[in-house]
């Protein structure tokens, strides 16, 4: 390739200009890191396409915000949270929690907005506790009463044991205000903190949908702030122990940086925001952009530890691996970039964050790298020349036993693949954090002692204007909530019924008989405009009725719910609501816990078409510029096998995945062709350049490729174990995964790559030469004159 | 010489006063060194606009309006009569029409300054009478963007007042004064309300939630004046800034001085009201 040639030679005369070029290239892209900024909003995870978020903001605009701060307490001794000190933190959190910046709505024990018939005809709608510093034994006993039998309260804001109480505070942030999620969680904080200290026997928690999105951004700062260096460090550690070579190292260290920097900075341009996610792209792109340069340092070494001067080393480097750099970059680039079919945009910024890097990696390693290493003191390495020696041993050895090696590694693929249907789907949110984050153990104690914040909403119409006081309607809602409370999965139900019935009952002298749905339309109607007027600024029914009065929802609270439980509970309310209730009444719930649940098979499809368009489209690359049609067929064995293997055989570890398996493809993809394209590339120089046999051209390849091939895998299962310490388990599931499939993959290449093309490609007889179909003027026939070693 | 620098003078002074032209400060109004006493007599200017108007009738619609743009109306009637003493707040009266369910129940209100006001409501569904025991002020009226306590007589002693600034508000000029409810169940820590210089009338109030954060703007239109002498506003609208929803409140066929007397605001007349 002359062509590459005089660009080697231009670059390390000039090797000066070169650097001051690429790093102008790779400054601008870095600037933009300015501009980059952290998103907290879970909705951010869902599409604006996606159906169960268009559902979930219908709810949202309808009603009211679903969006909360839960504060859930209980005393340290075992008492009971109705306590007077526990009413007293109730009622202290009740006027914090109407500090919290957007809060709407404040839910407790002691603002609770009590009805009480006074003698037969005068109403008394008043706070439950209106003053807990007055107030007595007995009075806490009817507090106590009240609130077990009201089903509003009980299984919500206490529990039925009286141990665990909660308030619930409501908020409306305005959407894509980073801010605002973030003012909200530092007052909540505030308030949880000064509570803490004054009631230092009652355990305090925090939760609710307000600090899952603040954990989501808490673990992608994390995530940048401890990852990203470790991986650094790692990387650093691989290249001196497997180069000894300080200053080579060191150039690869900016090289690998400014490949990472630069595309995060790019992102920023482009105005990509950092999720958890995104946050793992820059230990991809160090990954990435160190096996470029380990290819092109290492041949540089091995040339120069022949004999070769040293800027010769680094041209003939450039001139041998130009074309395979280029094209790993470009799958890896295709790979990621495919991640844009995801239906969860944090994925996609990934896809594009990490392809962008994979891009910024290719050209500073062909510019930036090369100039370094010109200007820089090197000298050849005697270890990367052992290594290659042990590479030539173990060539041998694959060569030797290459039938048994195709037979077991043919099984171990099928067997991989064959567990492969083990795995199902299951997405819990809350399981996204490990126990270190706060959140997450907040959440668990919640949810074991009281409520959980798995909550869906059916929205259900009565069919006419102001139709929810319709008796039959007010039956039916009853009805429903009544079914569900018998459900296992459900931990407590809000319906308008049980307010329309506890008005009812406080018309009627507070007499139990009336407990129930009033005998007609108006009559219910009525008491709700009585019991609406008397009710205080954020404790009114907007929030269970839409505005016309057509309809009004249910709102369900869930124990930790697994995706394939949550669909039985839809599936199961639907059948009740068809067999109980009119065709309008026939609807599928919304909410958070709903979008989460779906998550998986969503991004799962998308991502299959995503997946399927860049192996074709990778595949047609390395058919391309193999320029051979069975070399690449036989390629799409250790493309392909790896993700499904490594799949398979996790599923023996863990059979539940989350949505994040649908990532695995395409991100493992990219990045296991390269190995492929390597081994690939210089066993067709070999075979049909230098004209050897298909054993020898074996041979020529993992000694001309191995020590990098194995270098860069262990740097790229370093990097994806690095991921593995994120605190965010969706990010350490797939760094897992990638990791294994990375293994999977180097595996597959050095012991059944191998034993395929010389099965396939040198079917008849391995040892015998190249010959080439037409008469060929390309030197294979001179080559196959002399007998190969 | 000397008469070019008076010149100078005069015109200078012209530019100076020229925007507050349109208005005069009014006399015995204190000045802006004393912004409590300034606000309160700028509330008792109001006050003493609707002094002696004896009892009023009129119609009132509402659209409200949520975040997704669905639309529901509700009507009423109104009826208010002058409380005499000064010290304590008007008597009201409402019907509803519409919507169809809660036509025909009544609401009589004897509205208190900082005591809760008394309510008694008339269910034609059951027949009787109820009396409401309740606090509150500050939900929202029949699903609206309107609290109880947003259109209910605005008596001087509900608040505490400190005038801000002055400034232009359309064609007129305002008074910008901060008003802090006294009443201990207000849903707001205070609401800063533009009153005009010349006659004295509401023209926007906003309104700050209990952690004083922005929550809803009320602006008045189309004033109309009756009598000679009262003016009322025909158009409220109500902007929540939280929620995205809104309510547009419209009085019709305002009556003034129509002979209702205490006897038309009693809980037997509850009952007689549809």
């Amino acid at each position: 390739m002359p062509a590459m040639q005089q660009y080697g030679e231009f670059v390390v005369r000039r090797p000066f200009l070169v650097i001051f070029l690429s790093l102008l290239v790779a400054l601008t892209g870095l600037s933009g890191g300015r501009y980059l900024g952290f998103t907290n909003d879970y909705r951010y995870f869902f599409s604006n396409e996606n159906p169960y978020l268009t559902a979930f903001e219908e709810l949202e605009r309808t009603y009211s915000s679903p969006d909360t701060i839960i504060y859930v307490y209980q005393p340290k001794d075992g008492s009971d949270a109705s306590s007077r000190e526990g009413l007293n933190l109730a009622y202290e959190l009740t006027e914090g929690g109407w500090q919290i910046p957007f809060s709407t709505r404040v839910d407790s024990l002691t603002n609770f907005q009590n009805t009480r018939a006074i003698g037969e005809d005068d109403l008394e709608v008043r706070d439950l506790v209106p003053d807990p510093a007055d107030i007595d034994n007995q009075r806490i006993k009817y507090v106590e009463d009240t609130i077990l039998n009201e089903p509003l309260l009980a299984g919500r804001l206490l529990s039925l044991d009286k141990k665990t109480a909660a308030v619930l505070v409501s908020l409306r942030p305005p959407r894509d205000d980073v801010q605002a999620t973030t003012a909200i969680v530092i007052k909540a904080r505030e308030i949880h903190e000064a509570m803490r200290a004054k009631y230092p026997d009652i355990r305090i928690e925090l939760t609710g949908s307000q600090m899952l999105s603040n954990a989501f951004s808490e673990a992608a700062q994390e995530d940048l702030a401890t990852l990203t260096p470790t991986m650094f460090v790692i990387i650093a550690l691989v290249l001196i122990f497997t180069t000894r070579k300080l200053w080579a190292t060191f150039a690869t260290m900016i090289v690998v940086t400014l490949s990472a920097g630069a595309a995060m900075g790019t992102g920023g341009w482009l105005g990509f925001p950092l999720s958890p996610p995104a946050s793992g792209a820059p230990t991809i792109v160090l990954t990435v952009a160190v096996a470029d340069c380990v290819h092109i340092l290492i041949t540089a070494l091995v040339s120069q530890g022949q004999g070769m001067e040293k800027r010769q080393a680094i041209v003939e480097s450039l001139k041998i691996n130009a074309q395979a750099v280029f094209l790993t970059s470009v799958t890896t680039a295709i790979g990621l970039f495919s991640l844009n079919f995801s239906d969860a945009p944090p994925y996609r910024d990934l896809g594009n964050f990490a392809g962008i890097g994979s891009l910024y990696a290719w050209v500073l390693s062909m510019t930036l790298f090369p100039a370094l290493l010109a200007v820089l003191p090197m000298k050849g390495s005697a270890v990367v020349d052992r290594q290659s020696r042990s590479m030539e041993w173990l060539a041998n050895i694959i060569i030797d036993k290459r039938r048994p090696l195709m037979v077991v590694m043919l099984a171990v693929v099928a067997l991989g693949a064959g567990l492969l249907p083990r795995l199902t789907f299951n997405d819990r949110f809350v399981e996204y954090f490990d126990e270190r984050v706060d959140f997450r153990q907040a959440s668990d104690w919640a949810s074991d002692n009281l409520t959980g914040i798995y909550i869906i909403n059916y929205s259900l119409e009565s069919g006419d204007v102001g139709a929810v006081s319709d008796p039959e309607y007010l039956e039916n809602l009853d009805n429903f909530a009544g079914w569900l409370r018998t459900q296992p999965e459900v931990v407590h139900v809000a319906s308008f019924s049980d307010v329309v019935k506890r008005i009812n009952r406080s018309f009627n002298g507070d007499r139990q008989n009336f407990y129930a749905v009033p005998e007609n339309r108006q009559l219910a109607a009525q008491y709700v405009l009585l019991y609406e007027m008397s009710l205080p600024y954020g404790l009114d029914l907007n929030d269970q009725l839409n505005v016309d009065k057509s309809a009004s929802r249910v709102v369900v609270t869930l124990k930790d719910l697994s995706t394939a439980e949550m669909k039985a509970l839809r599936a199961r309310a639907l059948d009740w609501l068809r067999t109980n209730t009119p065709e309008r009444m026939h609807v599928e719930p919304s909410g958070q816990a709903v979008m989460f649940s779906y998550i998986g098979e969503r991004n799962f499809e998308a991502m299959t078409v995503g997946t399927i368009i860049a192996f074709v489209l990778i595949s047609a690359c390395l058919m391309l510029v193999l320029r051979s049609l069975r070399l690449g067929l036989i390629s799409l064995v250790p493309n392909i096998a790896p993700p499904a293997v490594a799949m398979g055989f996790f599923s023996l570890y863990q059979y539940e995945v989350g949505f994040w398996t649908a990532f695995v493809g395409a991100t493992a993809i990219g990045l296991i062709v390269d190995a492929t394209v390597h081994m690939l590339s210089k066993y067709r120089h070999a075979r049909f350049e230098l004209g050897y046999s298909s054993v020898e051209s074996v041979r020529y390849s993992f000694t001309t490729v191995g020590t990098a091939l194995w270098v860069c895998s262990f740097v790229l299962i370093a990097g994806f174990m690095v991921l593995t310490l994120s605190p965010f388990l969706i990010n350490a599931m797939l760094g897992r995964i990638v990791a294994l499939t990375i293994l999977t993959a180097l595996v597959l290449d050095f012991l059944l790559l191998p034993a395929l093309l010389m099965w396939i490609d040198g079917r008849g007889d391995p040892n015998a030469p190249y010959k080439a179909k037409t008469g060929s003027k390309d030197g294979a026939e001179e080559a196959a004159a002399q007998p190969a070693e | 010489m000397s008469f070019n620098f008076k010149l100078t003078h005069l015109s200078l002074a012209a530019a100076l006063l020229l925007p507050m032209a349109a208005w005069a400060e009014r006399p015995g109004l204190p000045g802006p060194d004393q912004p409590e006493a300034r606000g309160k007599a700028i509330a008792e200017i109001t006050d003493a606009t609707n002094l002696g108007f004896g009892d009023t009738t009129s119609e009132m619609e509402m659209i409200l309006t949520n975040a997704n743009g669905d639309v529901s109306e509700r009507r009423l009637r109104f009826n208010t009569l002058e409380n005499k003493d000064v010290t304590d707040g008007d008597w009201s009266m409402m019907i509803f029409d519409e919507p169809a369910d809660v036509a025909g129940t009544a609401m009589l209100t004897y509205a208190h300054i900082l005591d809760p006001d008394e309510q008694w409501m008339y269910l034609p569904a059951l027949k009787r009478v109820k009396r409401i025991s309740s606090v509150n002020k500050s939900g929202p009226f029949m699903g609206s963007e309107f609290a109880f306590e947003d259109f209910s007589s605005q008596e001087v002693g509900k608040y505490s007042y400190k005038w801000l600034r002055d400034e232009p508000c359309g064609e007129l000029t305002c008074h910008v004064v901060e008003r802090r409810p006294l009443y201990q169940y207000s849903g707001y820590t205070r609401t800063v309300a533009w009153t005009d210089s010349t006659d004295y009338q509401s023209r926007k109030v906003v309104y700050y939630d209990r952690k004083d954060a922005l929550l809803k703007t009320l602006t008045f239109g189309d004033y109309q004046l009756y009598l000679d002498k009262y003016w009322r506003a025909h158009e409220l609208f109500m902007e929540n800034h939280v929620t995205k929803k809104t309510t547009t409140l419209r009085w019709e066929d305002y009556a003034f001085q129509t002979g209702l007397t205490a006897e038309d605001f009693t809980q037997n007349s509850l009952k007689r009201a549809r």
